[in-house]
C-alpha cells in the first residue's frame, strides 16, 4: 500500500487530493457522487462578505479540453456560507480548506474573521484566499497580478487566522513573473500556495460573431491548462530551491483529470492536488484521481507519496 | 500508452441519483431526432417525468469535458435488459453528432435523473401539455401519470414544420386530445402553439399548463396562463456545464416564495419552474442579465 499522506504547513492530510475552488459548489451536491470525507480536504467556492449574484448568461463555453467560465463569484455571503455550508461540512466531518475572496484587503479580513471565529472552525483545515479577484481599489485590476496588492492582502488576514490554520495563497498565472507574486504573499504570511488559477481567455459565437460569454472574458480551465500549471509549479518550485521564495508547500491545480495528470503536478513541486474542471465530467473525479494515483506509484515501485514531490527537479526516478 | 481510466460510477444511499455506464440497446430515428434507449440500472427506478439525465461525451480523453443534458422521455425500470432509459437527441453541435452516430452496444456515462420533475395537481383537473420540437420528449410520461389521476389531459405540439414535431402518434395514444401547429403549416394549423392556447384552456376548463421547449415559447405559455387566471409549469432549457449543480453556469433569475430574485441553478432548483416565479424581463437577445434587483446584484452605476 503506498503512503499517500501529506503534510501541508503543518496539518497532516491522509490524502493529497483536493476539490478545487467553485468546482463542486459547497459540498452536498458532490456528496451525493462520493463520500467528501474521504478527500484530503473539500475546498469550498471563493464566498465574500455579502451574497453576490454573479454574472449574466451565457456564463461558461466549452472549447478544445477546457471551459471558459465567468461565474463572477457568485455565492450567499460568508454568513450563510458559516450557517449553512460550513455547519454542514463540519456535522459530516469533512476537513474544508475555506477558499475566501474580497474587493478590498480588509474585506478577505473581515470574511476569515467570521470563518475562524464560527462554532465549526475545527472543521477548517486551512483558508485558501483567491487573490485573482479585482481589487476595487485599483480600478478592478486583480489583487494577483501586483505584489504589493497581494501582500497586503495576506497580511490583513494573518492577523486574523490563528496559529494551527495556515493560509494558501491562490496565484493566477496571468502574470510576467510568477515567482515574484509567491515571493511577496509568502514574506507577507502565506503558509503555502495554490496555482493555477484560470488563465483568461475569450471566445466568439461562430453564428453571432460576438463574443459568446455575456461578460465577453472568461477564465480557461480544463486539460488544455495543464501544462501552465505545471510550469507555474515549477517555476516556483525551482525559485524555492534557489532560496529565491522562502520554501512553502505548493498546492497543485489545473486540468488535472487522471492519476498520471495528478503525479505530473507532484513531481514539478506540488505537495497536495486539487480536482477542478474533471469534476463536471465525472463527478467521482476527485476521489477517483487519488486511486488512480495510488496505483500509478506502485507500477513505479514508490512507497511514499511525499518521496516523488518536486523529483522532476533532482534528476526524476532513478 | 497512457493507461485507461474509465469515468466514475456512483450509487449512493440515499443519493436518489446514479453515475452509471449506461448501454445503448437501441437508436432509431424519429423525423429529424434520433430516439436513444438506453439501459442504465437505478436511473429509471427513480425518474419521474420532468427529470433530466446528464451524458458524458465519449471516454476519459475525450476533448469534450462538459456534460450534455436530455429530459427523460420515458423509462421502464423493469424491461428485459433490466431499467432503461429513453430520450430523444436533436443534432445540435458536436456532442449531439456523437451521441446521434453511437451504435448499439456503445456505453455512455449517465447521470440522473436530475432537477425536479413536474408537480402533478392533487385533484382531477383539466391540463394542457405543451411541446416545442423535441421539447414534448417528456410530455407522453407525464401525461400517463395524469390520467392516471383522473385528470383530462390535451397534448399541443408545435414545431417549425412536420419533420421537428416529436411523437404525434405517441400523443394521440397518451392523450384525450391532441393539436399540432407548425409554422410553415406542413402539418396541423399554420402558426404558433400559443394561437390555439386560448381556445383550448377555455374550452376544458384547464387549470394548468404544463410546458417544454424553447425559452420563447415557455414565456408566451407563461402568458397565456396568466391571462386566463392559471399557472404554468415550464420545464428551461439553459446551458449546463454539470447538471448537478456544482458548476453554476446554468442560473437564472427566478422569484423565491418572498418575491425575493435570486439567481438559481435551473438544473437543481429546475428545469421545471412555476411560469409566474421566472423574471421573463431579463432574457434580451439570447443573453439573461442579472436583474438590478436580484439578490447580490451589482450596486446600479458599479457595473
Ligand atoms: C434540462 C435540459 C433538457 C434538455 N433536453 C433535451 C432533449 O430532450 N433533447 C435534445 O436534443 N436536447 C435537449 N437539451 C439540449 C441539449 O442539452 C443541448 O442541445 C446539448 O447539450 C448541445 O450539445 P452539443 O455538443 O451538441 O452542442 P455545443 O453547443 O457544442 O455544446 C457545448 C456546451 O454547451 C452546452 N449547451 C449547448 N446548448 C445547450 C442547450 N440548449 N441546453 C443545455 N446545454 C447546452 C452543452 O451541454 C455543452 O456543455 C436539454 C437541455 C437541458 C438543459
Ligand atoms: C466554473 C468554475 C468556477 C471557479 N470558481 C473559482 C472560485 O470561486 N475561486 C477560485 O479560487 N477558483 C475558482 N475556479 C478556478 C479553479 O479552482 C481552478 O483553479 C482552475 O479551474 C484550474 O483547475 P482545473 O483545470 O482543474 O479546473 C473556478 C473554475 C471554474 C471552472
Ligand atoms: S449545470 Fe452545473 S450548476 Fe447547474
Amino acid at each position: 500500500m503506498v503512503d499517500l499522506s501529506v503534510d501541508l504547513a503543518g496539518v497532516p492530510l491522509p490524502s493529497p487530493m483536493m476539490t478545487a475552488s467553485g468546482c463542486a459548489a459547497n459540498g452536498r451536491e458532490m456528496h451525493r457522487f462520493i463520500d467528501i470525507t474521504e478527500l484530503g480536504a473539500f475546498v469550498t467556492k471563493s464566498v465574500k462578505a455579502a451574497p453576490v449574484s454573479g454574472r449574466p448568461t451565457p456564463r461558461m463555453a466549452e472549447t478544445d479540453s477546457g471551459m471558459l467560465n465567468s461565474i463572477g463569484l457568485q455565492g450567499p455571503g460568508v454568513a450563510a456560507f458559516v450557517e449553512e455550508d460550513l455547519a454542514w461540512l463540519h456535522s459530516i466531518g469533512a476537513r474544508v480548506v475555506v477558499s475566501i475572496a474580497g474587493g478590498t484587503a480588509s474585506e478577505f479580513a473581515a470574511v476569515a474573521r467570521r470563518v475562524v471565529r464560527s462554532p465549526y472552525a475545527s472543521a477548517v483545515a486551512a483558508i485558501e484566499v483567491n487573490i485573482s479577484c479585482p481589487n476595487v481599489a485599483n480600478r478592478g485590476l486583480v489583487f494577483a497580478c501586483e505584489p504589493s496588492g497581494s501582500h497586503k492582502v495576506i497580511t490583513l488576514v494573518r492577523e486574523e487566522v490563528p496559529r494551527g490554520i495556515p493560509i494558501l495563497a491562490k496565484l493566477s498565472p496571468d502574470v510576467t513573473d510568477i515567482t515574484e507574486i509567491a515571493a511577496a504573499v509568502v514574506k507577507a504570511g502565506a503558509h503555502g500556495l495554490t496555482m493555477i488559477n484560470t488563465l483568461l481567455g475569450v471566445a466568439i459565437d461562430p453564428v453571432r460573431l460576438r463574443p459568446h460569454l455575456a461578460a465577453t472574458t472568461g477564465g480557461l480551465s480544463g486539460p488544455a491548462v495543464r501544462p501552465v500549471a505545471v510550469r507555474a509549479i515549477w517555476q516556483v518550485s525551482a525559485a524555492m530551491r534557489e532560496g529565491r521564495v522562502p520554501a512553502v508547500p505548493i498546492v497543485g491545480a489545473g486540468g488535472v483529470r487522471t492519476g498520471a495528470d495528478a503525479l505530473e503536478l507532484l513531481a514539478a513541486g506540488a505537495t497536495a492536488v486539487q480536482v477542478g474542471t474533471a469534476a463536471f465530467n465525472d463527478p467521482t473525479a476527485p476521489l477517483r484521481v487519488g486511486r488512480e494515483l495510488a496505483d500509478a506509484l506502485d507500477a513505479l515501485g514508490v512507497d511514499r507519496l511525499a518521496d516523488v514531490v518536486g523529483i522532476a527537479h533532482e534528476g526524476g526516478l532513478r | 500508452m497512457t493507461p485507461s481510466h474509465p469515468l466514475g460510477t456512483a450509487a449512493r444511499e440515499g443519493a436518489r441519483v446514479v453515475q452509471v455506464d449506461a448501454e445503448v440497446i437501441r437508436s432509431a430515428p424519429a423525423g429529424i431526432y434520433q430516439h436513444l434507449t438506453l439501459v442504465a440500472p437505478g436511473i429509471a427506478e427513480l425518474a419521474r417525468p420532468g427529470q433530466f439525465v446528464a451524458a458524458a461525451i465519449g471516454d476519459e480523453h475525450s476533448s469534450m469535458l462538459l456534460r450534455r443534458s436530455f429530459s427523460i422521455h420515458r423509462v421502464s425500470p423493469q424491461g428485459a435488459y433490466g431499467g432503461t432509459v429513453e430520450i430523444v437527441v436533436a443534432a445540435h453541435g458536436p456532442g449531439t453528432e456523437q451521441l446521434l452516430a453511437l451504435p448499439t452496444g456503445a456505453r455512455v456515462n449517465l447521470i440522473g435523473p436530475l432537477g425536479r420533475p413536474f408537480p402533478v395537481p392533487q385533484e382531477p383537473v383539466a391540463c394542457v401539455l405543451v411541446g416545442g420540437g423535441y421539447g414534448s420528449a417528456p410530455l407522453f410520461w407525464l401525461a400517463d401519470v395524469l390520467r392516471e389521476r383522473g385528470c383530462h389531459v390535451e397534448i399541443v405540439l408545435g414545431a417549425a414544420s412536420r419533420d421537428r414535431l416529436f411523437g404525434v402518434l405517441e400523443g394521440r395514444r397518451s392523450a384525450d386530445g391532441v393539436t399540432i401547429t407548425t409554422d410553415d403549416g406542413s402539418e396541423g394549423s399554420k402558426g404558433w402553439v400559443s394561437d390555439v392556447l386560448p381556445e383550448l384552456i377555455t374550452r376544458t376548463g384547464a387549470s394548468v399548463i404544463y410546458g417544454c421547449g424553447p425559452m420563447g415559447m415557455l414565456r408566451s405559455l407563461h402568458e397565456a396562463a396568466q391571462e386566463h387566471g392559471i399557472v404554468a409549469q415550464v420545464a428551461v432549457e439553459e446551458a449546463m456545464a454539470c447538471g448537478i449543480g456544482i458548476c453554476m453556469t446554468c442560473v437564472m433569475p427566478v422569484r423565491d416564495a418572498t418575491g425575493t430574485t435570486k439567481m438559481v441553478r435551473s438544473c437543481v432548483e429546475g428545469p421545471v419552474f412555476r411560469g409566474d416565479r421566472v423574471r421573463w424581463d431579463a432574457f434580451v437577445d439570447g443573453r439573461c442579465l442579472v436583474p438590478d434587483d436580484a439578490l447580490g446584484a451589482p450596486e446600479a452605476g458599479a457595473r
